[in-house]
């Protein structure tokens, strides 16, 4: 009976939603039978539904990287030694940085083709400044200003008058590329001799300082998760199982472990990496924990709904744009410490779209509203690994190219077929 | 016709007065008029919406029910006539003012961010802050007072931490209006609530509104559906061509009668007001 009496009123409502002049009801009692009825099961925090809602979390891009490594393992015995994974971080760390502040941007729901060429130019100031016998903290505070204006400017054209970033930032590429051809000139490339930049990107911790901060970012690591587990017993459902935890805290405290022995067997663990990982750690603290954060996604996710919430929208937006420059620039810095000098090319081949393509292999949605700052981490390990893997066997560049372009494509498509999964879990309520 | 409509707009009147009787209405408009050019959107429109009350707008497409709800929500401006609240006029120049006085919109397409979950959405824009300098997120804090509102709402959502992306129509809708009842909102406006919905959603919805009245807010209904607002209102408020065409009370009129009203149809019709 229950059911006639459903489908009988949901003709009616469906009738009367049609044909709003006409409606062929009887009055409101009829209705009241709607509501009593069935109630839909409730969603289960399981990994097939996730899986169904387009959540998947760092696992396809794990999985993906250990298919790398495995294969580059079996492929060349030098793969895996201590001294390559080591000069694998130094490689990473400044397409790393540079990937950290793309995600912020893509977050967004914009994008952003010129932070590998202003890494490019900002180094070419930063390294001319100290050619010129300026004292290197000076310039590095120059460099990152430098960087920091040009997110202004680009950010401020972008929003104020309207322009897709895609345009705006495709304009940067082209100039900041430009103008450091003309300042660097046909001098080719300028050296770094400055003994503290060249030791930047150049010094190792000692073993015994590699463990104790190993140890600091596991203890880190247990309490934040410790927290979550405690959450999830006063309100289940809110937090994380105590299993889920455990497996979680021992996936870290095993990839924390055996990178500080690996990195230990040879010189130690790269000042890179500690900077890179506390960058990374900062990141997240900002989009995971203030509002700041939160108001990056939210314009990722419905930019109307952000600005009728009244968040100030195009402030956060030109204030991302900054972020992503700046540590553009930092990256330019980092690089000119690796290299020991900035060429007028700095910046430029296939940085920026390697970069674009780490954090979107990493797990950041190119549709915005969605990724991590870990990502850009994540992604630049497996954008690294293959470059560096194909490099041992003694593959080319375009080998190299195609074999990113080919694992982007995974990529993307995993990002559209999640996203997809998502908007049909939304819709199918 | 007009006479007809007069009858109709004064023995609603008298219903109202008897349950309502020496309150002062919580939102009142005096004679609200709008054109576009040579268009008129509103012409010397009465109405009122008291506390605890529902009232349903309803009318043809073109009728004028957006221009006023875009009139009382701050996003337009009314050529003349004055808009009240607690008897006393007021200026509701932009969206802001009106969250100011306490008038929250809920327009058809939610304003929610699918990517934020809950909580997240309920705070979106006025996020409770703690820490140094007070530059971090007070998750707990928020989370407790959705939980309160959600809890006095009677809303079921099958989780706080996940996407709203994740939800059924209705249950957005029902994160929309308790984010209008957690900002400390006394009217809310209500644009088309179930014109997405089914049959189990609109039930839902009615839920909510009939909530809502119980804790003494005024609620506005915009509605095409005439089995929603016979089911939820107490007031039906008619707009024809920009004016009110008639005031119903849904426990004593017919639907043929509203119907008439918002056509501008049959008079005999009317006859239900009677």
């Amino acid at each position: 009976m229950s059911t006639d009496m459903n489908a009988e009123s949901k003709a009616v409502t469906r009738r009367a939603l049609h044909n709003p002049a006409r409606p062929a009801v009887t009055g409101p009692n009829r209705l009241r039978f709607a509501g009593t009825t069935w109630r839909r099961p409730e969603i289960r925090l399981s990994w097939l539904s996730r899986l169904s809602d387009g959540d998947l979390g760092p696992l396809p891009v794990i999985i993906g990287l250990a298919v790398i490594w495995v294969f580059f393992a079996y492929a060349d015995p030098h793969f895996l030694t201590a001294r390559n994974l080591s000069n694998l971080i130094l490689q990473m760390a400044v397409l790393g940085t540079i990937s950290l502040g793309l995600v912020t941007v893509l977050v967004m729901g914009e994008i952003d083709l010129s932070v590998a060429a202003v890494s490019g130019f900002c180094g070419g100031i930063f390294a001319i400044g100290l050619q010129h016998g300026w004292p290197a903290p000076v310039m590095i505070v120059v460099a990152l200003l430098a960087g920091a204006v040009i997110g202004l400017l680009q950010g401020s054209i972008a929003t104020l008058l309207g322009i897709p970033s895609f345009v705006v930032t495709l304009t940067g590429l082209l100039v900041w590329q430009g103008l450091l051809l003309l300042v660097i000139g046909d001098q080719g490339d300028v050296a770094i001799s400055d003994p503290f930049i060249r030791s930047i990107a150049n010094s190792y911790l000692t073993p015994a300082s590699g463990w104790a901060l190993g140890a600091v970012l596991v203890a880190g690591f247990v309490a934040m998760t410790a927290a979550k587990v405690r959450a999830e017993r006063s309100n289940p459902g809110h937090g994380l199982s105590l299993a889920a935890g455990a497996w979680r805290v021992s996936m870290v405290v095993v990839a924390v472990v055996v990178t500080v022995a690996v990195l230990n067997s040879y010189f130690g663990v790269p000042w890179l990496l500690v900077i890179l990982v506390s960058l990374t750690l900062l990141a997240t603290l900002v989009m995971s924990q203030t509002p700041l954060g939160r108001h990056i996604y939210a314009i990722g996710g419905n930019r109307d709904a952000a600005r009728r919430a009244g968040i100030k929208v195009l402030g956060v937006v030109v204030l991302v744009f900054v972020i992503g420059a700046t540590l553009a620039s930092f990256a330019g810095i980092l690089d000119a410490s690796r290299q020991f000098s900035v060429s007028n090319g700095a910046g430029g081949g296939d940085l920026e779209l390697n970069a674009i393509a780490a954090v979107v292999i990493g797990g950041t949605s190119l549709f915005g509203g969605r990724g991590k700052p870990y990502h850009a981490l994540l992604g630049a390990l497996v954008v690294g690994s293959v470059s560096n893997g194909l490099d041992l066997l003694g593959q080319s560049a375009g080998v190299q190219d195609a074999a990113t372009g080919l694992i982007l494509l995974v990529a993307v498509s995993l990002d559209a077929f999640t996203r997809r999964r998502r908007i049909a879990a939304g819709r199918a309520g | 016709m007009t006479g007809n409509t007069e009858t109709s707009t004064g023995t609603s009147t008298e219903t109202s007065s008897l349950t309502t009787s020496d309150r002062r209405p919580l939102l009142e408009l005096r004679g609200l008029g709008k054109r576009y050019g040579s268009v008129t959107a509103l012409s010397d429109v009465d109405m009122m919406v008291h506390a605890g009350e529902v009232v349903a707008l309803v009318g043809d497409n073109g009728a004028g029910k957006s221009t006023l709800v875009k009139a009382i929500a701050g996003s337009h401006q009314t050529d003349s006539g004055v808009i009240a609240l607690d008897g006393r006029p007021a200026h509701i120049g932009s969206p802001s003012d009106a969250a100011r006085l306490g008038i929250e919109t809920v327009y058809q397409d939610l304003a929610l961010c699918d990517n934020l979950d809950v909580v997240a959405n309920l705070f979106l824009g006025r996020e409770e802050r703690r820490g140094p300098f007070r530059r971090f997120l007070a998750a707990g804090t928020m989370r407790r007072r959705a939980e309160q509102v959600i809890r006095e709402l009677a809303v079921t959502l099958p989780s706080l931490d996940r996407p709203v992306a994740s939800l059924s129509g209705g249950q957005r809708q029902a994160v929309a209006v308790c984010r209008a009842v957690l900002w400390g909102s006394r009217l809310v406006l209500l644009d088309e609530p179930t014109a997405a919905l089914g049959v189990e959603q609109t039930a839902m919805v009615y839920g909510l509104v009939r909530g809502l009245r119980e804790r003494g807010l005024g609620v506005l209904v915009i509605s095409h559906n005439l089995s929603d607002v016979f089911a939820i209102a107490d007031r039906i408020v008619v707009l024809r061509l920009g004016k009110v065409a008639g005031v119903f009370d849904p426990k004593r009129d017919s639907v043929d009668a509203v119907v008439s009203a918002i056509t501008g149809g049959n008079v005999v019709a009317g006859a239900g007001v009677a």
